[in-house]
């Protein structure tokens, strides 16, 4: 299943206003795997998952998904097989109803009626959301609209998930939820997050950021552990890890 | 938390999900009868007036059939009716030539044709915004581009009415941050002013753009596809000829002459 595979070698991103933004990012996620990108604000971490997601393509270097490099022929193919979550739901949802909303990629990719009917309803059940399918997304909690815009990016059924800020305006049961789900999905998942408790419960692996450029990537209790290191890169090593007793 | 709420865009796309009759015509066939309507009511001649008076049977009835409120839409097109105003508001000025009499007053050209402006300007914004109202923009531009309306257009228009939402969300969260530090929205310097456009519009555009992403992500190519592709049953038929026989009717001779005529006995 090398569908599944997501790999950057020798990335590097200048926006076009000529803001550097990556540089010479290399690192290969395997199938399945779920791994945390974390970062101080301005680390780059937002960019790196839009060229994950081929919404950029880059200034240099290149990234393959499922072997598949990333280019303006292949970018169609790319979104089909990489979900992007945004960070603010309400950048995602644009239609009518929750409902409409889920269907706008099955619906694109071409599906017949009866297959897009069974992904909308499959997707918001998986996010235990079919009660307000009909509701426009705007009326709905931050909760309900971090799991419709989920459910949006399910129903397209990729191969690998790539999440901005997941738990961002989370209350503590929804974020309990969210991380539920998380742990559940086969996908290979990645996530940009300042939310290490987190990481640490869902991923297994972290790549760590500063500056467009990857400063650590390793498994993730080790990295996040290291409390010299996590100064030096503008974060805090996890209160869980702090007063962890070792067994 | 949505901000849309001081434009009242949002409300149109709410009525539109009702389940009223007038909502379950094919978004198509109703845009044909609005566009047969809006051309039969301006091609009269700036002097009529009562002839327009038929016309309003379609608006009216569209509102009892779509549960529309009439307040509502009234607000609504009062939005626009500076626009009409400046177009109409100097006809009674130029043109004092008596054309009509009501009892002992004697009535201008200048002012029945403002009338008369005034009338077909509410007749017809109306209709569009019922047309919308009972439709939702998404339906409304899909059945536009099934109609041969080339696709460029329909999108464009699907997206300035999102840019609408866009940035009626932004503006209300920047007057709420300015009503929150103790500033009045009408009581700012021009420069103030000039610096919070300039924001608005960058802000717009940046959240626009974001969602243009989100949409391409999920593999939108430029073609608007609908989960329940309509497909015309008799009562569209009927709705379609129907409303068009009316309006050709109404065209052709003038109703509210004919059917005062008949109430007076044929006196007159």
């Amino acid at each position: 299943m090398s569908h599944h595979v997501v790999e950057a070698r020798g990335l590097g991103y200048v926006y076009p206003d000529g803001t550097p933004a990556l540089a010479d990012v290399s690192f290969r996620i395997t199938h399945g795997e779920a791994v945390a990108v974390v970062g101080a604000n301005g680390a780059g971490k937002s960019t790196l998952l839009l060229q994950l997601a081929g919404c950029l393509l880059p200034s240099s270097g290149e990234v393959r998904i499922g072997e598949v490099p990333v280019t303006a022929q292949t970018v169609a193919r790319i979104r089909r097989s990489a979900g992007l979550v945004f960070q603010d739901p309400d950048d995602q949802l644009f239609m009518p109803t929750v409902a409409e909303d889920v269907a706008f990629g099955p619906l694109n990719a071409g599906l017949p009626p009866e297959e897009v009917e069974r992904r909308v309803a499959g997707a918001l059940e998986r996010v235990g959301m079919s009660r307000i399918k009909d509701r426009p997304p705007y009326k709905l909690s931050a909760g309900e609209k971090r799991a419709a815009a989920l459910a949006t990016v399910l129903a397209m059924e990729p191969d690998v998930l790539v999440m901005d800020e997941p738990s961002s305006h989370l209350d503590p049961r929804g974020r309990r939820r969210l991380i539920e789900w998380l742990v559940s999905f086969a996908h290979t998942r990645i996530m940009a997050t300042h939310d290490l408790e987190l990481a640490l419960e869902v991923c297994s692996r972290v790549i760590v950021m500063e500056g467009g450029a990857v400063v650590a990537d390793g498994p993730i209790r080790d990295v996040l552990n290291d409390e010299k290191g996590m100064l030096a890169h503008g974060l805090e090593r996890p209160h869980s890890l702090r007063h962890a007793h070792p067994h | 938390m949505n901000a849309g709420h001081w434009l009242e865009v949002d409300r149109l796309e709410e009525l539109a999900r009702l389940e009223a009759p007038a909502q379950r015509v094919d978004a198509r066939v109703k845009a044909v009868v609005t566009l047969v309507f809006v051309v039969c009511v301006m091609s009269y001649s700036r002097y009529q007036v009562s002839a327009l008076m038929p016309f309003f049977l379609y608006p009216i009835a569209m509102l009892a059939r779509g549960r529309i409120p009439a307040g509502y839409l009234f607000r609504k097109i009062l939005m626009a009716a500076p626009f009409a105003l400046a177009v109409a508001v100097f006809n009674p000025f130029f043109d004092r030539a008596p054309m009509a009499a009501l009892g002992p007053v004697t009535i201008s050209g200048g002012w029945l044709s403002f009338a008369s402006v005034m009338l077909r300007f509410l007749l017809t914004v109306g209709a569009a915004l019922i047309l919308v109202a009972c439709t939702g923009m998404h339906r409304l531009c899909a059945g536009l581009e099934s109609l041969g309306m080339p696709r460029v257009f329909a999108v464009q228009l699907l997206f300035l009415h999102r840019y609408l939402f866009v940035v009626a969300e932004e503006g209300g969260r920047m007057t709420r941050s300015l009503e929150m530090r103790g500033a009045r929205l009408r009581a700012l310097p021009g420069r103030v002013y000039g610096s919070l456009l300039g924001h608005l519009l960058m802000r717009a555009l940046a959240r626009a753009d974001r969602v243009y992403r989100a949409m391409v992500a999920r593999g939108f190519d430029g073609e608007i596809r609908l989960l329940r592709p309509t497909s015309l049953r008799g009562s569209d038929w009927g709705f379609l000829l129907g409303w068009t026989a009316f309006f050709v009717a109404a065209r052709i001779w003038n109703l509210a002459d004919l059917l005062g005529g008949l109430l007076s006995g044929g006196v007159s």
